[in-house]
């Protein structure tokens, strides 16, 4: 039977083509927004939409916030996509004014080592929009996720924060754009991509397919 | 590096693509989803949905498109035509648009560029600049289908849509459009030079040198066409082939 995964739902923008992405990889994907259910998944997914602020006080006053981090930390599969890589970090720096602490941070998840924050203004456009290649590290040649994906693979951007600081043996693909950040992440059963696999066509699909296959067991 | 952008459009009225479809190999050449896919298999990076729709009040089918496409594309699109507020684009978002494009109504009330990227985010905002030679380095904007003039120097409008919080600007050469014989290159480099987001050149290209011009010569970020990919002409793939023999950086890994 196809494993039952979950889509968080946190109300601020459209998630269906990340449900066609899984779906086409053989994955059941359900979209649902009741943190009850979110224990009993297989397998959950943070998809990418909004900023950094908004998308956490809502994670946190829906109660969404600890029922991601109680399944993270009992080895649910996990896989977070654009913001919902950059939420499994420490902190951020985008939001409101009210939502930003003294130092100008928001709190993330904090699952991962590192923050979030803007990309550098270096006469490049900002947001960094488009197809751009993923440069795989040791740790990611060697992990199921990024299996049949090439070196220098491309994929769909979409953001103007970045992931800084990560621990190295966390990162799995890196892409240069102003500054070189991580564009993949994985660490134990939590894999996250800033690029968007659902609209990377044949090299996103083989992405879900991957993660599938890691929820499966059969990686 | 970032690769510059090949963007098929289709012209899409009640739900279906008209205007040079000619394809032998699909099963329903003019349903603008089935194009869709297979403009993906030939490597195109994104694809636009213009709704061309004279009375534009009914946006059903074109919702309904959105959400077809939502469910069945695996590459960003945009849906543009006819949008009157922020509410209209907001259908079209929620089914599952990743852009929306905006041109007559933005120049109506420019404020509303800022409404659409508080709502859904730079990115996800184009805003259509249709423009016509007015002389030397000179170009008006026109409205409503290229019917109206407004007075507007289009390299003015494009800075004032990028600082209102445009995330792209699609630029039609109304001179050009329709004539095969190129990109409009001053247009499109006055353009691309004068604003901080990228440029979708639009508008002539008849020949596969057209498209590397566009980039190269236009600075534009992508480049968009119709008819040479709906009558076959040039396979998308050709057209990005062709690119990375003059030196562009285009995505050929699909």
């Amino acid at each position: 039977m196809a494993p039952d995964i979950v889509v968080i739902d946190y109300h601020k923008g459209n998630i269906a083509s990340v449900v066609r992405g899984l779906a086409a990889a053989g994955g059941s994907a359900r979209i649902a927004d009741d943190p009850a259910e979110f224990g009993r998944a297989d397998a959950l997914v943070l998809p990418g939409v909004g900023s950094f602020g908004d998308a956490m006080a809502y994670l946190t006053e829906s109660g969404q916030r600890d029922a991601i981090v109680r399944a993270i930390e009992a080895g649910t599969p996990f896989l977070g996509i654009c913001l919902g890589q950059q939420l499994l970090f420490e902190w951020g720096t985008e939001g409101h004014e009210d939502e930003l602490d003294e130092q100008g941070r928001v709190a993330g998840l904090g699952v991962l080592q590192g923050h979030c924050e803007l990309l550098p203004q270096v006469g490049l456009k900002v947001p960094h929009v488009g197809w751009d290649q993923v440069r795989l590290t040791e740790a990611g040649r060697e992990n199921p996720f990024m299996r049949n994906v090439a070196d220098k693979s491309n994929f769909y951007f979409t953001h103007s924060y970045v992931v800084q600081g990560a621990r190295d043996e966390d990162v799995l693909g890196i892409t240069d754009y102003a500054v070189e950040f991580p564009s993949v992440v994985a660490r134990d059963n939590v894999y996250a991509a800033q690029f968007h696999p659902e609209k990377s066509s044949e090299k996103g699909a083989r992405l879900m397919e991957n993660f599938v296959r890691i929820v499966e067991g059969r990686a | 590096m970032l690769t510059k952008r090949v963007i098929p459009c289709m012209d899409v009225n009640n739900g279906r693509v008209v205007k040079g479809v000619n394809f032998v190999d699909l099963r329903d050449a003019g349903d603008p989803v089935e194009m869709a896919e297979f403009y993906d298999g030939q490597g195109a990076d994104e694809v636009i949905f213009l709704d061309i729709t004279a009375t534009s009040d009914d946006r059903a089918t074109t919702v309904e498109l959105a959400s077809r496409a939502a469910s069945e594309l695996a590459i960003p699109y945009t849906v543009g035509g006819g949008f009157r507020d922020v509410a209209g684009m907001r259908r079209m978002v929620a089914a599952g648009a990743d852009k929306v494009s905006v041109n007559s109504a933005a120049v109506k009330d420019p404020e509303l560029i800022t409404r659409a990227a508080l709502a859904f985010g730079s990115q996800a905002v184009i805003v259509a600049i249709d423009a016509k030679r007015t002389g030397p380095d000179k170009w008006e904007v026109y409205t409503a289908g290229g019917r109206k003039a407004t007075g507007i120097d289009a390299v003015e409008w494009a800075q004032e849509a990028a600082r209102r919080g445009a995330g792209e600007i699609l630029l039609t050469s109304m001179d050009c459009d329709g004539c095969q014989d190129g990109f409009n290159i001053p247009l499109t480099r006055a353009v691309a030079r004068a604003v901080p987001i990228p440029v979708i050149a639009s508008g002539g290209a008849g020949t596969l040198d057209h498209f590397a011009e566009g980039i190269i010569e236009g600075e534009a970020d992508a480049v968009l066409a119709a008819s040479v990919f709906h009558f076959g002409t040039f396979t998308v793939r050709e057209v990005k082939e062709h690119m990375a023999k003059c030196g562009i950086p285009v995505r050929l890994d699909f």
